[in-house]
């Protein structure tokens, strides 16, 4: 009986699908919670995915959620395949903000484009910077990447909560005795271009055009095959003549780079200030994490990035709508997010393992598979002796 | 044999297991095509075939692990069904496979233990698990510490371990799955005590591999599997290496290699007074000389562990050396980079293909430009030129004969053989002055090594130098103009073609320098 379990392209369709199949699982549990809360979950849900897809504005606002998501998942897209793992997206989106935002404060009596254009590069080599330190720390000198960059986010909190409530101060705010940690605002010619009347800004196309510039740059530059290479198979890829340890700062500079262009352009599309709460998540909203499984999502491919960070935008979005309308506490809205979280990124070891049983299938298969090398093969010489 | 019915680990013997008319189809493959096998009490028959020629299919069928489409299995001459390896181990069958099935971090009596039920109910009974097994090493005349860790134990000793679980679990008849391919020439010899002592005893054994002379040794029965069928099974004393040979690839196999007489030209790899550490940090190699010609193949012979990985390391820049120097035509390459000497047109196909020589999850044609990828044609200004890539993988493949679906297809799910030969396509096809093959057959069987062969010989033909290291003997004197023996780090003598005996080589590779025989 060949049903179609077996056969290949439902096993692949399956392994696409799966984070779907995760997000829908997560929902189910959240459908448990909601009951609990004596809410109809169709209703909330309903609500949900009317704030995020309801209207053109919800869909503006699903995409504005998304680009800084995409943005750091493209990052983690090239860490990632270079089997560096770089949780410090938090910190590079901060730092890159910082020094963005401080390009807006300086050059006042300068043209609008060149200003966001030289904001959004320093805002690239802010994050580059931030993550760069944590590269070469792990190439020259062992230090465990997970734990240099996700101590260096709480360090660039700090310099952030410092910078905004001292040198970086609204000059406004320094007269007040609020003294609200707060930098002034951007000209608004420096403001990124909206799709009016929507908050939906040309940073959302920035990305999009990266994501496919990501693309090329791992499977179409030689700068990408090395970074893979060394990802795969250092012995391997030192063997080749390529410097390993340059690959590994590469891949965390890069990496960081995008998570700084993420904060920069959170500032000059949404924000055009910055603000600080004490809290990483309070400026960047936790892109820094939730890029990490918007990545993973898309399967470490960028392409497959850009949907998966429009499905978080819209978690994210529709979430908000759902509590003002069913009136849940936020406290779920946050552990609704958890739960996709959790179960998309255990659904990708789920993922990886079916890859695994079916290439050790097809090992086996092949291990079996006649030899078809044209031999002048002679019959068979069947003779059993006793 | 004994006389009675039991084994001195207590178990029931099995007199005969017979396997009639298996058939085992997989999509599109015919993998056993009615095959009919059987082992008795107190003998080693061996099954003897090419990859994929279904000897590891059939094995699986008597392990528990497929269903054969057709035919059945008797055991004493009583039909069985076997669901799962479990089912096989119960009735008293245990499979050793040839990657072991061991945790490293755990004692050996830990690992005899894991999966089993303890008598103890939740807590472990390690107590008694060492005293059963010293008690089976004793029946047995296996050496073993219990309360060893795994990680500290040799290969040979690993698999001892293997042994003893399995006997431990009650297996009266044993398959082993290729048992020799991962030991040195004297662990071989000692796994054959091992076996010897079991088929005294009483057991039956199932011994796998495509090693002749190692068949040749130690079974009294042979069954040859070629394409899925059965060729024929055979009483050793019946039958000759070459005869086997011929059984299993289905032509005439020559066991030796024609050189065709050169003249060797200038000396293009040369090793003066080379010294090198281990990964231990100990010394490995110790002022080392060494000259490989122009149009010669240097076999180096040695012990494994005395030198040769280091050996090749240093020449290609993996491994800094701390005194000599290492001259490749006439060029100082002792301290560049590894990237540096490959552009020198030094190649490598290293011991440990799929840790250096490979990257898993790349494809074929990514592979294949792992050398030269930076360098035009298959880049410009930093950007791959697929299109140039993919007709040079495309020919690669044809002309080196590589089986994989396409050159998309990841390494990883190629055969062994296949793997070699995507590392021979990328590392000959470039021309290169030099070639270090180190173990360029071990793991390959009879129609790959045939193959690596003859394309070592096509490239001493052009006048490449080659340095062989291998451990396998009969290929060095089969494939060497001259011969150099490597103990502890230091050439012990080198023999020309024709005048070195296996004795001889024995004796210098064991450290025994005679004076007289220093060519």
């Amino acid at each position: 009986m060949q049903n179609i379990f077996k056969q290949e392209w439902f096993s692949r369709l399956i392994d696409v699908m799966l984070p779907v199949f995760a997000t829908l699982a997560a929902l189910g549990v959240g459908a448990v919670m909601l009951l609990l809360l004596k809410v109809n979950p169709f209703v909330a849900y309903g609500a949900m995915f009317e704030g995020a897809f309801g209207s053109g504005n919800s869909i503006a606002e699903t995409l504005v959620k998304a680009t800084p998501l995409l943005l750091v998942g493209l990052g983690i897209c090239i860490s990632f395949r270079g089997s560096v793992i770089n949780i410090g997206g938090e910190g590079q989106m901060i730092i890159g903000a910082l020094l963005a935002t401080q390009m807006g404060l300086m050059f006042t009596d300068l043209p609008g484009w060149f200003v966001i254009v030289l904001a959004l590069l320093m805002g690239f080599v802010g994050g580059a910077l931030w993550g760069g330190i944590a590269g070469y720390l792990k190439a020259y000198f062992g230090v465990n990447e997970i734990l240099t960059t996700v101590m260096m986010n709480a360090i660039a909190v700090q310099l952030m909560n410092f910078l905004l409530r001292g040198p970086m101060i609204d000059p406004s705010q320094a007269q007040l005795a609020s003294k609200i940690p707060q930098t002034a605002r951007l000209l608004d010619a420096f403001r990124l271009p909206r799709w009016m009347p929507t908050r939906l800004h040309l940073g959302f196309l920035i990305a999009v055009v990266l994501a496919f510039l990501v693309y090329i740059l791992l499977w179409r530059t030689t700068l990408g095959y090395r970074i893979r290479a060394v990802g795969k198979n250092p012995d391997a890829s030192r063997y080749a003549g390529i410097n390993v340890k340059r690959q590994i700062v590469l891949a965390l500079l890069l990496s960081g780079a995008f998570a700084g262009l993420a904060g920069a352009i959170q500032v000059y599309g949404v924000n055009y200030r910055m603000i600080t709460d004490g809290s990483a998540s309070g400026f960047t909203g936790s892109a820094g994490f939730n890029g990490i499984v918007a990545a993973l999502f898309g399967q470490l491919h960028p392409l497959g990035t850009i949907p998966a960070s429009i499905l978080f935008g819209a978690l994210l979005v529709g979430a908000n709508k759902m509590q003002r309308v069913v009136q849940v506490p936020s406290a779920l809205v946050i552990a609704l997010n958890g739960l996709v979280v959790v179960f998309v990124v255990s659904s990708d070891y789920w993922r990886r393992k079916r890859q695994r049983r079916r290439l050790a299938q097809a090992r086996i298969e092949e291990d079996d598979e006649p030899d078809e090398e044209p031999g002048a093969a002679s019959p068979a010489q069947t003779e059993v002796v006793a | 044999m004994t006389a009675n019915n039991t084994l001195p680990s207590g178990q029931t013997r099995i007199d005969t297991l017979e396997m009639s008319g298996i058939t085992k189809r997989f999509p599109g493959v015919l993998a056993n095509d009615s095959v009919d096998f059987d082992v008795k009490a107190g003998e080693v028959h061996a099954l003897l075939g090419e990859n994929g020629a279904g000897k590891s299919t059939l094995m699986k069928v008597l392990y528990g692990m497929y269903h054969p489409d057709e035919g059945q299995i008797l055991l004493n001459g009583q039909p069985i069904t076997l669901n799962s390896p479990t089912d096989a181990i119960n009735l008293g069958i245990g499979m050793i496979h040839q990657h072991f099935m061991l945790v490293e971090t755990l004692t050996v009596s830990e690992n005899v233990a894991l999966g089993l039920p303890s008598t103890r109910g939740p807590l472990t009974d390690l107590k008694r698990v060492s005293e059963r097994i010293l008690e089976l090493a004793d029946f047995y005349g296996l050496k073993i510490d219990p309360d060893a860790y795994v990680w500290q134990l040799s290969v040979g000793q690993q698999q001892r371990v293997e042994i003893i679980k399995a006997l431990y679990r009650g297996a009266a008849l044993l398959i082993l799955d290729e048992p020799t391919a991962v030991l040195t020439p004297q662990e071989v010899d000692e796994l054959f005590v091992i076996m010897r002592q079991m088929t005294e005893d009483g057991h039956g054994l199932i011994f796998i591999s495509h090693k002749l002379h190692e068949v040749i040794e130690i079974c009294q029965r042979v069954t040859v599997l070629r394409d899925g069928r059965m060729i024929g099974t055979r009483s050793i004393a019946a039958t000759t290496k070459s005869d086997l040979a011929s059984w299993m690839v289905g032509r005439e196999v020559s066991m030796t290699r024609d050189l065709v007489p050169m003249k060797p030209g200038e000396p293009r790899l040369v090793f003066e007074e080379i010294a090198c550490n281990s990964d231990r940090g100990t010394p490995a190699l110790r002022g080392l000389n060494l000259e490989v010609h122009s149009g010669e193949i240097l076999g180096l012979a040695g012990v494994s562990g005395n030198g040769q990985r280091e050996l090749a390391e240093v020449a290609t820049g993996l491994r800094p050396a701390t005194r000599g120097r290492i001259i490749l035509e006439g060029r100082e390459i002792t301290h560049l980079s590894p990237g540096v000497i490959t552009d020198l047109m030094l190649s490598y196909i290293p011991e440990e293909r799929m840790r250096d020589g490979m990257i898993r999850d790349f494809t074929v044609a990514e592979n294949l430009i792992l050398r030269e990828f930076q360098k035009m044609p298959y880049s410009k200004n930093g950007f791959l030129r697929l299109k140039t890539i993919d007709s040079h993988s495309e020919g690669l493949v044809h002309a080196f004969r590589v089986k994989t679906p396409s050159i998309e297809t990841p390494v990883k799910s190629l055969s062994g053989g296949n793997i070699q030969k995507v590392v021979l396509a990328r590392e000959l096809s470039r021309k290169p002055r030099a070639i270090i093959a180190a173990q360029p057959t071990r793991g390959l069987d009879i129609g790959a090594t045939e193959y690596v062969h003859a394309q070592l010989l096509e490239q001493r033909a052009a006048g490449t130098a080659i340095l062989l290291i291998s451990e396998d003997l009969d290929e060095i004197l089969a494939m060497s103009d001259r011969i150099a023996v490597i103990f502890e780090g230091q050439i012990m003598g080198i023999v020309k073609r024709g005048e070195a005996t296996p004795e001889q080589l024995g004796l210098l590779m064991a450290g025994v320098k005679e004076e007289s025989e220093i060519a």
